[in-house]
């Protein structure tokens, strides 16, 4: 079972650098939080498999909250900076 | 044994959501477009792969173990209210900025 886990985290891995083609080449800002967003998502699901292959689940479990948390105030906070700029569509 | 197969095809339906997440938000011609996958199949990818960690979990049936699962679940809980909000902030701070929707031609 420990095989299959690290098969589906590296798969989950793959996807996390296919977001991050959004985060780096995004036409602006807004699409950039995007793709932050999407990575922190699946980061929570990793670190609870990575918690798994290790036989530690009870400590990657409040890691993973934690990343929860962050995530989501890193987000609401970038967006509510974002709303007040002008000159999002110079970056073109 | 049939712990492991409900384990894995549960495993299996969260990969799928998140592979269609990953290509809307890379295929998707539009800011407010790619919004969708972005809020909705993270957040079913995440509750299919947690449920099925938390029955994982369930293996050797202690009172600890019981314990992780339920907090594996309240994350799920976290996750269902806070990824909405996060993705309707970010269309939030697109609408004021002013940025216009794609139309085709």
């Amino acid at each position: 079972m420990d095989v299959i886990f690290l098969i589906f985290s590296i798969y989950i891995g793959i996807l996390m650098l296919l977001s991050l083609y959004r985060g780096i080449f995004g036409p602006t800002v807004l699409d950039r939080l995007i793709g932050v967003n999407a990575i922190g998502s699946k980061t929570v699901v990793l670190l609870i498999i990575i918690g798994m292959i290790y036989d530690r689940v009870d400590m990657f479990v409040d890691i993973s909250l934690a990343y929860a948390l962050l995530n989501f105030i890193a987000v609401i906070a970038a967006s509510r900076y974002f709303q007040k700029r002008k000159g999002l569509h110079d970056e073109r | 044994m049939i712990l492991d197969a409900i384990v894995i095809s549960l495993f299996l339906i969260g990969l799928i959501f998140f592979t269609g997440g990953t290509v809307g938000i890379i295929r998707f011609p539009d800011f407010y477009s790619r919004l969708h996958p972005a809020g909705k199949l993270d957040t079913m990818g995440s509750l299919c792969i947690m449920v099925g960690l938390s029955l994982y979990n369930l293996h050797h049936f202690t009172l600890s173990s019981v314990l992780v699962s339920l907090k594996i679940m309240l994350i799920v809980v976290f996750v269902f209210l806070s990824s909405p909000t996060a993705v309707h902030s970010i269309v939030d701070a697109g609408v004021r900025a002013g940025l216009e929707p794609w139309e085709k031609g």
